[in-house]
């Protein structure tokens, strides 16, 4: 009984002792999980006494987690709300946003569906329950299967706000009812590889042989862009977005040295190396 | 010194009986502060019929009609499925198995129960999703009735061992007397057995469901999560527990979806409550 006691309080010690101030916790975004997993431990490498945990969960789960002051820094791949920012102040705290890195969102379907190309209208129609059958785009005769990510996720956000309703704060539009909510990007990227009917969006990094990424054109008249680095920097992609850092007011100590190390030079060579697009300094 | 050893017992047992009690209690009435405040932004019968969900938008439209029926309708398909086969391994094992049989069967359901639930969504998700998609030529196999399907496999277990129990505990002095009386043994089980047990098996039955309805994991990977008003059990759907989970971590705290999502855990709390009174109802009318 008395060792069983010991061994608990050595515990609790420990446990209390490992959350000292040279602890950091990054949590949201889905689509940055993998990046700001890259970050850490290449941060960690040179910093062996430093301790960074990151966790994924969506954009809104990791801003609600900094206003909820469980975590240090927060990934977001969409720009914090006006609301967020309300409840943040509430509690005393001012986020403060640092841009990150860049992204392409791509529109992806199975490799055996014959569509190669799609405009931003289409894409908006094809979402929003239009366009429900592949015949109308030019393709097999097949029920469109709409693939979206859960509401907590940034991508979703985005997706609604710059394709749903083509950038227009006062749209209405919204993923029509019968979208799949999926829960993650790779749930979306699995399904897209086994169903021919299907049709889904997430960043760049999850693109592999088993999906085909749609050209996509900001109207009839423009040209259809693929989704690649080249042409996501130089701006010719038009479903591309910053990912966002957001800290407690500016950053201090241990968060500011790993904000550093982010927007250094080796930082945004990880962010290539992820397949994501570096911020030009 | 025995006397006051015995009179801590017994005042310790007593408090452990009451904690619980007042646990639950805490629950309910947090759930109620909480949940409540939803009615601030839309009215109650807007929330329990409105047909869209889209809690994020501005101005968030917060009906719950399409969760309600996701989950009703994933929990009819489950019943429909697993009632009959598990009352049936019930009364195999209690009347019919011999004795051998009987306790290799008993383990496996045990193992069946002792499966986790995330388990088996991820097992459904990568084998029973394709199977349902090409067997009816669906669009995709997320549909609510991949759900039903695995939650059948979760509330056998629960039915199974209490319709057991029921039948078990029916005097053995009934089956003889039929038999006595000419009786097969296949009417002494259908027009004895099976009217005696009766509430018992009710009983287990209920459990079974009220298992169900609280299932968050496995539906959530399999159910496809649409929030849809569905019109057949071939479609995806999104029910209330799945909605709870994928959303709670990002709303914040003190939001209106906050709320309604504490509002959807106060439905999901009566529908639960009013299975769970049913099942005890018929379960001490038995004694």
């Amino acid at each position: 009984m008395k060792k069983l006691c010991i061994v608990l309080v050595v515990l609790f010690a420990s446990a209390f002792a490992s959350a000292a101030s040279n602890m950091l916790q990054v949590k949201g975004s889905d689509t940055m999980v993998n990046l700001g997993q890259a970050w850490a431990e290449s941060y960690m490498e040179t910093n062996p006494q430093d301790f960074i945990s990151v966790t994924g969960g969506g954009s809104g789960t990791g801003l609600s987690a900094l206003i909820s002051g469980t975590c240090d820094i927060a990934m977001s791949s969409r720009d914090i709300k006006k609301k967020e920012i309300e409840f943040a102040g509430k509690k005393g705290i001012k986020p403060f946003e640092i841009k990150a890195a860049l992204d392409g969102l791509a529109v992806v379907i199975n490799p055996k569906n014959t569509v190669v190309k799609l405009t931003m209208d289409q894409l908006a129609d094809i979402f929003t329950g239009k366009i429900t059958n592949w015949k109308q785009l030019g393709g097999h005769d097949g029920k469109i299967v709409l693939l979206s990510r859960e509401v907590n996720s940034g991508t979703h956000v985005y997706f609604k706000e710059h394709v749903l309703r083509k950038g227009n704060p006062a749209g209405t539009e919204e993923f029509a009812p019968s979208a799949l909510m999926l829960s993650s990007s790779q749930a979306i990227a699995d399904e897209v590889a086994g169903n021919a009917d299907a049709i889904g969006y997430y960043g760049m990094g999850y693109i592999s042989p088993k999906q085909k990424p749609v050209s996509v054109a900001k109207d009839a008249n423009s040209e259809y862009i693929a989704p690649t680095i080249d042409n996501v920097v130089s701006g010719h992609y038009p479903i591309s977005r910053p990912l966002y850092l957001y800290t407690k007011g500016e950053p201090t100590g241990l968060v500011k040295k790993f904000v550093d190390f982010i927007l250094s030079k080796a930082g945004q060579e990880i962010v290539v190396a992820t397949d994501f697009v570096p911020v030009s300094k | 010194m025995r006397k006051i050893k015995e009179f801590f017992i017994e005042k310790l047992i007593l408090l452990c009986g009451l904690a619980s009690i007042f646990f639950v209690g805490l629950i309910f009435i947090f759930l109620l502060k909480e949940g409540f405040q939803v009615l601030k932004t839309v009215s109650l019968g807007k929330f329990l019929f409105g047909s869209k969900w889209y809690p994020i938008s501005e101005p968030a439209q917060l009906g719950i009609l399409p969760l309600i029926l996701g989950s009703l309708l994933v929990t009819l398909g489950a019943a429909v499925i697993s009632i009959p086969i598990g009352v049936g391994s019930a009364i195999f094992i209690a009347e019919v198995a011999p004795a051998k049989l009987k306790e290799i069967l008993k383990a496996g359901i045990e193992l069946l129960a002792a499966i986790p639930s995330v388990v088996l969504g991820f097992i459904g998700m990568v084998t029973l999703v394709p199977w349902v998609k090409t067997l009816f030529h669906l669009p995709t196999g997320l549909t609510a009735l991949s759900g039903s399907i695995m939650l059948a496999f979760m509330a056998m277990p629960t039915i199974v061992s209490i319709a057991e129990d029921a039948l078990y505990s029916v005097p053995k002095s009934y089956k003889e007397g039929a038999l006595a009386l000419g009786a097969t043994q296949w009417q002494a089980i259908w027009r004895v057995m099976l009217p005696a047990a009766s509430s018992g098996i009710l009983a287990a039955v209920m459990l079974g469901i009220g298992r169900v309805i609280g299932e968050t994991m496995a539906v959530m990977m399999i159910t496809g999560n649409a929030a849809v008003l569905p019109h057949s059990i071939l479609q995806p759907v999104r029910t209330l527990t799945a909605t709870i989970a994928a959303e709670m971590g990002e709303a914040v705290v003190g939001s209106e979806h906050y709320f309604a999502l504490f509002a959807i855990g106060i439905v999901l709390f009566v529908i639960s409550f009013g299975i769970n009174v049913t099942a005890d109802i018929f379960l001490h009318r038995r004694k």
